[in-house]
């Protein structure tokens, strides 16, 4: 039985081979009725859009059929039933089950409850393997993934799309540039443990610094629940916005990406610039998604 | 004029030594080991003991209780290269070192409070032993220093 829980858990041949897969169903080679027998549980304990969405639209082209929790006050969770006992129940009525839960190492947990397999969707800080699978998918579209020079910009301390991302990224040998602001840096073991890997990781002070060398640009949400007041969240977000006029003179093959939802972080004229990716890297989500789940209900 | 040199805690009759541990982990030792206030082993605890093989040591000294492999491997991960030597009527029925264990499963709490492991759930704590510290195979969280301060 194959879990999806981890970008750590999953091996370059792997990841490539998921990719190309996801390449042949994006050129439409893909049986539409391929998991037409199976049930997929959507159990989110937490909000959102794009990744819940993705994964009903991925099981629906794929001919599948989905069940979920609706809201937690609506579950049993809010009766104090433990996650493990959700996840034994709900392995009983489904043949794979995707969580996304507020703890970090709820999906290893479940996995380890479940008896069919569990695809992690988002843990809290943790882990969000699928996004980084379709980060990567997004890359090589228009890119090789190997060498590359890969800026991360934002909230690199407690976005959890940057951890996976860099750390898929030291399969690939890429520079990793860093751009946060005080207090919301990579965490230095991530650093440590990346550069134990063999993975360079350079840290800037400013992206004006290196903005012209990127070949791919990953741009997170700061987010203002972080900051002490309104005021120095403005302060800091405000030089950590991607604008038009910063990227005057970048490479001509340089990709935007943000795993979304945006708020200030780029400015809506970046937008029509030729660099902007971050729109396509969502709509990856459901090609990439569908792999995942041929792969785990093979 | 100085007392004659002798020995500083006495001999066991049957229980546990546990010799050369860093000087000044003693106490994080038995702690370790599950040895608290509370317990009602006779302990004894020599610290900053002159030692050839290290310079300054610890000593403990444990009756009526031997140590299983599991508890002495706990104790690499403060101390090494301590030597452990279960005692039965006075005399050495066993010596050895000890291994850093490769997994620690419920001896360590985890640090990150927003880790799965210390919610409402039935699970132990389950710890990666690595080179530069804990790994938390849940929540992915090292533990670096204070290894002792983290024992459940």
């Amino acid at each position: 039985m194959k879990h999806i829980i981890s970008i750590r858990d999953l091996d370059r041949p792997f990841i490539d081979e998921l990719i190309n897969h996801a390449n042949h169903i994006a050129s439409q080679h893909f049986n539409a009725n391929s998991l037409s027998d199976k049930i997929l549980a959507l159990l989110f304990f937490e909000p959102s859009t794009r990744t819940r969405m993705s994964f009903e639209a991925a099981m629906a082209r794929l001919g599948g059929t989905s069940i979920s929790v609706g809201s937690i006050e609506a579950s049993s969770m809010a009766k104090g039933e433990t996650l493990a006992d959700t996840i034994r129940v709900v392995s009983g009525y489904a043949d794979a089950i995707v969580l996304r839960h507020p703890k970090e190492g709820a999906a290893r947990l479940a996995s380890e409850f479940a008896s069919v397999p569990v695809i992690n969707a988002g843990d809290g800080a943790g882990q969000h393997p699928s996004q980084t699978l379709l980060d990567l998918y997004t890359i090589q579209q228009s890119l090789p993934l190997d060498g590359i020079d890969v800026g991360m910009i934002g909230d690199l301390r407690y976005g959890r799309t940057a951890h996976s991302l860099a750390y898929a990224l030291s399969l690939y040998r890429s520079r990793i540039h860093v751009i946060s602001p005080k207090g919301l840096e990579l965490p230095s073991a991530l650093i440590g443990e990346l550069r134990d890997r063999g993975t360079e990781v350079i840290e800037h002070e400013h992206v004006e610094d290196i903005i012209k060398e990127l070949d791919v640009l990953y741009v997170t949400r700061i987010q203002r629940e972080r900051f002490p007041d309104s005021a120095s969240y403005f302060d800091v977000s405000s030089s950590y916005k991607v604008t038009t006029e910063l990227l005057e003179g970048v490479r001509s093959h340089l990709i935007v990406l943000h795993p979304l939802p945006r708020v200030d972080e780029i400015e809506p004229e970046v937008d029509d610039l030729p660099y902007a990716r971050y729109f396509e890297q969502s709509r990856n989500g459901v090609p990439v998604r569908m792999a995942m789940l041929q792969e785990v209900l093979k | 004029m100085p007392p004659a040199e002798g020995l500083l805690i006495n001999p066991i009759k049957n229980g546990t030594v546990i010799d050369h541990i860093t000087s000044g982990e003693a106490l994080n030792v038995l702690k370790i080991i599950g040895i608290t206030g509370t317990t009602t082993e006779s302990v004894s605890v020599a610290t900053n003991v002159s030692s050839g093989k290290i310079g300054k040591k610890d000593i403990v000294k444990i009756e009526k209780r031997e140590l299983k492999k599991e508890e002495m491997d706990r104790i690499a991960l403060i101390a090494p290269r301590v030597s452990i030597n279960i005692i039965r009527d006075y005399k050495v029925f066993a010596k050895g070192g000890v291994e850093r264990p490769k997994f620690l499963l419920g001896v360590v709490r985890c640090p990150n409070p927003g880790c799965i492991t210390n919610a409402h759930e039935p699970v132990s704590s389950r710890f990666e032993v690595l080179p530069n510290g804990l790994h938390c195979m849940y929540c992915d969280w090292l533990i670096t220093n204070d290894i002792t301060g983290h024992m459940i």
